[in-house]
């Protein structure tokens, strides 16, 4: 998978959102505090938001060149988004919510332009057998736990056949016994359907959990990316050497 | 009753429903574009829809008369190329209803559609669904509560229309007149009793359209 973003601009409240990168790794977080634009980038991926400028390409298929006026609508994207409140539809089913994206798989809505490049794990009863949903797929989505409903947005997700995976902070507000067992799904998917994934979170643990690369975002713009045992080291490592000059600063 | 007090509730039932059938289409559409979209001057549109409403309905039917007479300017079209007079005859008697009704549910509409949390249309569309599925499948449902109370708001407001009607339709006699517009000549003319007995028709008939639409929401809820 490889996803390229040049010369991003995005207009938000209180800065620009500008963004220059290339994504290639399995599973890479955007990671930052809450207001820094991490929402805004995903939005911008699946096609929800227009840029002011931009050229976005995922594996060599445009998503958007505004030098050419290019725009490729949401629903021709195959990405498979899901957003911290997960939007499950709540006048459908469980079973028709996951529903809801799999037509396109049989008869793509642009016609057929797009390469449907069918993954065979993301079919509808694999899905459901790894995210355990089996007896949960009869049930209204107001009736789901915090837990349940965040497994039924993935699967959602997952079965209309996405390219890749925008995960929009899926554990926040989420007690730690919670938060492990979706971590432990996520990790199934990770490593069982192969699907690249992009991990919105303002959590480090999360971040070291499951991801190879980290991108930290701040005020719209990307200031530091690499491995995230690195960063965080290194992070780790500036806030002691940050203290202890503190502390030498304040002997008399 | 006798046959034509009968023939003016059919009367009224029908004009009321034909304004109704009329501005659903349009007014729906109307709500839905104020409701999600933004464009210059779109204050000017939502104050224009919502005059009915709050400008005295005789001021309204004269206006519609000014307009639809065989010397207005929409009025003289229509006759001199449709050989269409629109003024005192029953097809007044639906535009007047159908201009009155219409603010009531477009309002009623729009509400409904603030509503629905854009997030879940955006999703529906990263699911592969283009606008008309988003639409008929997650914008509709969701608002279809607000749009029926809505709809049965403006036929309730059709049936009850007096003003507007009495201005650009008159009150013939098994031509024009209404339910509104019988019990106001039977008044006129001392007929209480049967002012009363049409007055009672009316009671009914609110009493069961709100009755109707009610249960349709019931109904609706548990099939969920």
């Amino acid at each position: 998978m490889m996803l390229t973003m040049r010369n991003v601009r995005l207009e938000l409240a209180e800065f620009p959102l500008l963004v220059d990168l290339e994504i290639a790794g399995q599973v890479t977080a955007v990671f930052g505090p809450s207001g820094a634009g991490k929402t805004s980038l995903l939005d911008l991926i699946a096609g929800l938001r227009r840029p002011t400028s931009a050229h976005i390409a995922l594996d060599g298929r445009t998503l958007a060149d505004t030098a050419r006026g290019t725009f490729l609508p949401a629903r021709e994207r195959r990405i498979g988004y899901v957003p911290q409140d997960m939007a499950l539809f709540p006048h459908l089913s469980v079973r028709e919510n996951l529903a809801y994206g799999t037509a396109r798989g049989k008869h793509a809505a642009d016609g057929g332009r797009t390469p449907v490049a069918s993954n065979p794990r993301l079919d509808f009863p694999h899905v459901v057998e790894i995210l355990e949903i089996a007896p949960l797929l009869d049930r209204a989505p107001a009736s789901l736990s915090g837990g349940e409903s965040r497994r039924v947005a993935l699967a959602r997700a997952l079965v209309s056949a996405p390219v890749i995976l925008l995960l929009d902070e899926p554990v926040a507000g989420l007690d730690q016994r919670l938060k492990d067992r979706i971590l432990a799904y996520l990790e199934r998917i990770r490593t069982e359907l192969e699907l690249p994934i992009l991990y919105v979170t303002h959590e480090a643990d999360e971040v070291m959990a499951l991801c190879d690369e980290v991108l930290v975002i701040e005020r719209g713009r990307i200031i530091e990316r690499g491995a995230p045992s690195a960063l965080f080291h290194r992070a780790t490592q500036e806030v002691f050497s940050r203290r202890s000059s503190n502390e030498e600063g304040a002997k008399p | 009753m006798s046959g034509e007090e009968w023939e003016i509730v059919a009367f009224t039932l029908r004009v009321a429903a034909l304004a109704t059938l009329l501005i659903f289409g349009p007014g729906i559409a109307l709500a839905w574009v104020l409701a999600r979209r933004d464009w210059p001057g779109k204050s000017l549109v939502e104050t224009a829809v919502m005059l009915p409403l709050v400008m005295p309905p005789v001021a309204t039917g004269l206006l519609l008369l000014e307009l639809l007479g065989r010397n207005g300017p929409l009025g003289g079209f229509l006759h001199r190329h449709l050989d269409l007079t629109v003024v005192f005859t029953w097809r007044a008697v639906v535009i007047a209803m159908a201009v009155m009704s219409f603010p009531l549910l477009v309002r009623a509409a729009r509400i409904a559609f603030e509503g629905v949390n854009p997030r879940l249309e955006q999703i529906a569309r990263t699911l592969g669904a283009g606008d008309p599925r988003v639409f008929a499948t997650i914008t509709m449902p969701l608002a279809m509560r607000g749009i029926v109370a809505g709809t049965v708001l403006a036929f309730a407001r059709a049936l009850g229309e007096f003003g507007a009607t009495i201005l650009v339709a008159g009150n013939i006699p098994g031509r024009t007149s209404t339910l509104s517009l019988a019990i106001y000549g039977h008044v006129q003319l001392g007929q209480d009793a049967d002012a009363f007995r049409l007055l009672l028709v009316s009671v009914v008939i609110a009493f069961a359209a709100v009755w109707i639409s009610e249960w349709c929401l019931r109904r609706g809820s548990r099939a969920r």
